[in-house]
């Protein structure tokens, strides 16, 4: 269970550019679901995403997981828990390190990186059987660099890099937006299919509302720090991407665009 | 002539030590450490001071890789705790070293032929006791770039060098790896400086003299024999980076005695070393297509 409680988040604080983005935010999200959250740009939906993983400070507030407050826990502190793919495909790879030597890596989280061999040969066949759940054939690009790799490639190895050691959340930052429209199909069905098989938690942000409607088990819409749609179960299920543009565009009016 | 290609050789493998460190640093960390100005003749300066008070002269190259470590986590410390900027952090450290380095050796420091070097006691005395004391620092120096390369090899492949790889490659995901960036960058300039010290310490024992300004341009040479060393063997994969380093480092050790020997002063050497590695990283640039920025 994550719970976001009386969050305030402040931009610029004591400056002529302050800008208030969350007064008295809250959200809980219970283990097993999936999240999908929509809004316009300056919303505040990767704010909040940075404000669970510890990328920015907040001003007040408590972020729990499981009860416990790790608000004041550095942000790799928090990823023991949570494993995140960001929207550039390059940021959740190392380009220069082999997809055995990447796998490795990811394989080794929450455990010491100490003098023992950095590359487990016994895990290669562990590791391709995970990359095979993708079908796109990186299982038998081993020995060959991510940077090698196309953008939509190293995304889905990324998604299996971030799940591939017991987490308690996903954090999905608008990961298909950098992404062709067939790829980034691909990744979000790979995604859905990760996170069924693994019994993730996940919250996803995504600018594509048919995403949002077709996948996960809960759908919110933000606008300016605030949530003004939150449906799951079975009112998300009969929810269509009508009924959220719908929202989407009388808010937009009430800013003036 | 062959006297002279042997001390090159001799020279660039002592050189190779300094040279793994910037590649560290500079190749895996990204990191342009000026604290190499400061840390190299650092461990000149231990290794001339515990050589006079006759300390084994092993002893003295273990206690020069020390002090290296601590002038590496020093400048980690500096960058990382207090987020001084990298360069910065690296000046800071190498301008305090050099009246460091005064207060450890008094001043210049001479060390007397009677005094042993590793060059001139235990095992190499022991198997080539009989061989000149130019072909005994010849032998002495490839052993230990040897030895300092297969070590390096080594960590590089455990779990500890491969993180210390992907922050330079990928700092954002040794974050979601659940691991503190900065605390591998520190281990890595740790491990740097140590080696830049060692390399101090061993020019401090083939010289036998300890001077405050020998530091002086280290870095760049460290950058260029990288450079060159990483850019000759670009397309060959199968050579392991510290192996490309160690012959960059021998490759432009001779570059420099050939310009000497061409009779170029020797007031003019930084110069020629200066312009030498600005032709490299042209020469360098064109290969790669010239728009990108080394």
């Amino acid at each position: 269970m994550l719970e976001l409680k009386h969050i305030k988040k402040i931009y610029n604080p004591g400056t002529i550019s302050e800008t208030l983005l969350f007064e008295d935010f809250n959200l809980n999200v219970p283990d097993g679901e999936f999240v999908s959250i929509v809004g316009s740009n300056g919303s505040g939906k990767t704010s909040m995403l940075n404000i669970i993983c510890g990328s920015i400070p907040i001003q007040g507030g408590e972020v729990l997981i499981g009860g416990k407050d790790i608000a004041k826990m550095k942000d790799f502190q928090r990823y023991r828990t949570i494993g995140r793919v960001y929207q550039d495909p390059s940021a959740g790879t190392c380009p220069n390190l082999t997809m055995l030597e990447n796998m490795s890596l990811a394989d080794n989280k929450g455990k010491p990186f100490g003098l023992g061999r950095g590359v487990n040969k016994a895990r290669e066949d562990y590791y391709k059987e995970q990359l095979s759940i993708l079908g796109l054939g990186l299982e038998n690009k081993m020995n060959v660099k991510l940077g090698a790799l196309s953008g939509g490639q190293r995304q889905a190895a990324t998604l299996i890099m971030a799940t591939l050691t017991p987490i308690q959340f996903l954090i999905l930052d608008e990961h298909t937006a950098a992404l062709d429209p067939k790829t980034a199909d691909i990744i979000m069905e790979l995604t859905d299919k990760v996170v069924k098989e693994k019994k993730l938690t996940a919250m996803m942000v995504t600018h594509n509302l048919r995403y949002a409607t077709d996948y996960g088990s809960r759908l919110i819409m933000m606008d300016k720090g605030h949530i003004v749609f939150d449906k799951g179960g079975e009112e998300k299920a009969k929810t269509k991407v009508d009924d959220i543009l719908d929202i989407f565009t009388s808010i937009s009016i009430e800013c003036g665009n | 002539m062959f006297d002279l290609i042997i001390s090159t050789l001799t020279q660039g493998f002592i050189y190779a030590l300094l040279s793994y460190g910037i590649y560290i640093t500079y190749k895996i960390l990204d990191f342009p450490d000026l604290t190499v100005d400061g840390s190299f003749p650092l461990g000149a300066a231990i290794a001339a001071v515990l050589l006079v008070k006759e300390v084994n002269p092993f002893v003295a190259l273990l206690a020069a890789i020390a002090v290296g470590a601590v002038a590496g986590l020093v400048t980690g410390v500096i960058h990382v705790k207090f987020g001084v900027r990298d360069l910065l952090a690296g000046i800071i450290t190498m301008t305090a070293l050099f009246s460091i380095n005064l207060q450890i050796a008094g001043s210049n420091l001479a060390v007397e032929r009677a005094i042993d070097t590793i060059f001139t006691s235990g095992p190499i005395i022991a198997v080539m006791g009989n061989a000149s004391l130019m072909m005994r620092k010849f032998v002495m120096s490839l052993i230990v770039a040897l030895i300092f390369k297969f070590i390096l090899d080594w960590y590089l492949s455990t779990k500890s060098g491969m993180l210390l790889r992907a922050v330079g490659d990928n700092s954002t995901l040794v974050t979601t790896l659940a691991k503190d960036k900065g605390v591998v960058k520190i281990v890595g300039l740790v491990i740097a400086n140590a080696l830049v010290a060692l390399s101090g310490a061993m020019v401090c024992m083939e010289q036998r003299a300890f001077s405050s300004t020998m530091g002086t341009g280290q870095m760049v040479f460290g950058l260029a024999a990288v450079i060159i060393g990483t850019t000759l063997f670009r397309k060959v994969s199968f050579v392991k980076g510290t192996t490309a380093v160690l012959v960059g480092s021998v490759f432009y050790k001779a570059c420099i005695q050939i310009a000497i020997s061409l009779g170029l002063p020797a007031n003019l050497m930084k110069l020629a070393t200066a312009v030498l590695f600005l032709i490299i990283l042209i020469l360098g640039n064109r290969q790669k297509g010239g728009a990108e920025h080394a």
